[in-house]
């Protein structure tokens, strides 16, 4: 994993898993620049999620439950979408870890 | 589920021990923790120059503290019982996965600066010099290790793997080798309370959304109360049971048993984890740092009993440890077990036939039980031998019509572990958990082919995660796995209590495009 991904002719720091050095650092290209490492096509629901992400990390310092967040993309996007499945099927490797990777948020650790 | 950039090992019908391959996983090794990481734990940085004579001395204490540590590097007369029961050699075919491959690398070292014959004939006697090749060897394969504890049950001599990997990274820590994952989290208790580092008001309106949760599906309002001052239970439990899934749906099934047993309990936003990673790094001290905030907690919350959610190592720190790193309990109420399982405490009021079940609830599933091994091999529950084997099934069959066992060689004290205990279930060693974990898989596999079992529950958020990562690597679904407390939930007939009509006020959770954000109480 390199120590910088290029947004945008910007060299921004990332950790040896990939997630931001300095969570300062995110903006948009952030995003698109590390979908595109994990061949993901953003769409709005993905961003609708980051956008989330985002906020409810600036209220908690720290990223929503897992419950938590299907429950608010349950109310936005229908009922049928608010469970784990449909958030794996837009970010793969797991919407607490991918998605948070995406939304310049910290990763998760712990027995998760 | 993410692309294996390595061969996933088959799943047979009869287990089969594979041929041995030397250096198959001489590649694995975690990321170390970076300074900032190991000062807060009390360790250096980093390598000194000096950090052989360091190792050596270290060493040379804990062999002076813990005889056991002495006796397991003396008495191995390499009778070959252990080398086919790790599931990490099983899964790699590495032979420094055999249980006695994994202590060699320590025993050599051992010989080399604690035995006569090793100080003077090092050569004749498999004795090795603490050379960095060496401690990179200990650092890849120490950490190859769950500390799972199966080979101890099968070794005549009773050596305990999991006690030398302990030490190994103990002298690792010591000398400024610490792993990321283990000592990151450790820190997070210490400035946040809890593994996940999830603070006071994010823990609250998680649990306002359960009850907002349980309200809607069943009409009745079950409590998850936190930081409730003179409650007679302190339930203390795995983080992860308030963020991930399925652990959630288990914390759901706690908060309902409470409700019908009609106790008043909390949780606690300072002793938000029951989890204590200072086991996997085998430090003593950080242990009982971490301990100690359990007994703050029931202090301060003056409650009477203390309860443990389903974590596995935590069980065993708890039910072994626990009186010794943070006693005395003797302002608990003696009546009760001190401390108590979750599944204790359920089994109990199914004993007692407090609890009304539907058991139509679970037809949907055909269940199997996965013992965990902290729980099976580091631990009991209730007053009878093997209560911890048990008692879980015995709940399992409460609210379950359909139950079937794996292969008698892969549960209770023979449990294989599910590949991601003992400080290993982090991202960075995927290789080893998904190849660590095919003999539990496979156990699995084979009573899914032979009585259509479609689920397995467990008792430990570890393992909970683990499945749910390596299971779709196997063509498994990862909501195969389940919390054992969540069948519990599904089952369990809650009884209304005369307020559950009257207030429609807290309909609050926030949406994704919901910006007026309700005001945040702040102190943790």
């Amino acid at each position: 994993m390199a120590d910088t991904i290029d947004v945008n002719g910007k060299q921004i720091a990332v950790d040896e898993e990939g997630y931001l050095a300095n969570l300062n650092d995110w903006e948009p290209g952030v995003a698109e620049v590390m979908s595109k490492q994990d061949n993901i096509e953003l769409t709005d629901e993905h961003w609708d999620i980051i956008k989330f992400l985002r906020e409810y990390y600036e209220e908690y310092q720290i990223a929503p439950a897992v419950r938590v967040l299907t429950k608010a993309v349950g109310k936005k996007m229908g009922k049928d979408k608010g469970n784990s499945k449909y958030l794996y099927s837009l970010f793969p490797y797991g919407p607490a870890k991918q998605a948070c990777r995406f939304a310049g948020l910290p990763k998760p650790t712990g027995c998760v | 589920m993410a692309k294996a950039t390595f061969v996933v090992p088959a799943l047979r019908q009869y287990p089969q021990v594979p041929a041995v391959t030397p250096g198959t996983m001489a590649h694995s090794a975690p990321f170390v923790a970076k300074p900032e990481f190991q000062a807060p734990l009390g360790f250096p940085g980093e390598l000194a120059d000096d950090w052989q004579a360091q190792a050596i001395a270290k060493m040379g204490e804990l062999l002076g503290k813990y005889r056991s540590l002495r006796v397991y590097m003396d008495s191995c007369v390499k009778c070959g019982a252990c080398t086919d029961k790790c599931h990490y050699f099983l899964g790699t075919k590495d032979p420094k996965n055999m249980p006695v491959g994994r202590q060699d690398l320590m025993r050599g070292v051992y010989r080399r600066y604690f035995t006569l014959a090793g100080r003077i004939a090092p050569k004749l006697v498999g004795a090795t010099d603490f050379t960095k090749e060496v401690l990179d060897d200990w650092y890849s394969y120490f950490h190859q290790c769950s500390q799972c504890r199966r080979c101890s049950v099968f070794c005549p001599y009773g050596i305990d793997t999991a006690e030398i990997s302990m030490a190994a990274r103990e002298i690792m820590d010591s000398i400024g080798v610490g792993q990321k994952y283990c000592n990151e989290i450790i820190g997070k208790v210490y400035t946040i309370g809890n593994n996940l580092g999830l603070p006071g008001p994010a823990l609250r309106d998680t649990l306002e959304g359960l009850e907002e949760d349980v309200y809607d599906e069943t009409g009745v309002k079950v409590r998850y109360p936190i930081d409730q001052v003179g409650a007679d239970i302190l339930l203390v439990t795995p983080s992860a049971d308030f963020f991930a899934e399925p652990h959630v749906d288990g914390l759901i099934g706690y908060g309902k048993v409470f409700h019908e047993a009609g106790v008043s309990w909390t949780l606690s936003s300072y002793a938000s984890e029951a989890a204590n990673f200072g086991m996997f790094i085998g430090s003593y001290e950080n242990m009982r740092r971490i301990s100690l905030r359990i007994r703050e907690e029931a202090i301060r919350l003056k409650v009477k009993r203390i309860i443990f959610g389903e974590c596995g190592h935590a069980w065993r720190v708890a039910y072994s440890f626990l009186n010794t790193l943070a006693g005395p309990w003797d302002f608990l109420d003696s009546r009760y077990p001190v401390p108590q399982h979750i599944c204790e405490f359920t089994y109990d009021l199914i004993q007692q036939g407090k609890l009304t079940f539907d058991k139509t609830q679970n037809d949907d599933k055909i269940l199997t039980y996965h013992d965990s091994c902290n729980v099976a091999r580091g631990s009991r529950m209730g007053d009878q031998p093997g209560g911890q084997f048990d008692i879980p099934r015995a709940i399992i069959k409460a609210v379950c019509n359909q139950f079937y066992d794996m292969d008698e060689d892969t549960i209770r004290k023979r449990t294989f572990c599910c590949g991601g205990g003992g400080g290993l279930l982090t991202d960075d060693l995927m290789e080893l958990r998904v190849k660590g974990a095919q003999p539990r898989v496979e156990a699995l596999n084979n009573v899914m082919q032979e009585k259509g079992v479609t689920h397995m529950a467990a008792i430990c958020a570890i393992c909970k995660s683990q499945f749910t990562k390596v299971l779709p690597y196997y063509g498994m679904e990862m909501d195969q796995i389940v919390s054992l407390h969540q069948l519990v939930s599904n089952a369990i007939v809650l009884t209304p209590r005369e307020d559950d009509e009257d207030d429609e006020d807290d309909d609050d959770s926030q949406a994704l495009d919901d910006d007026d954000s309700e005001s945040v109480d702040e102190a943790a």
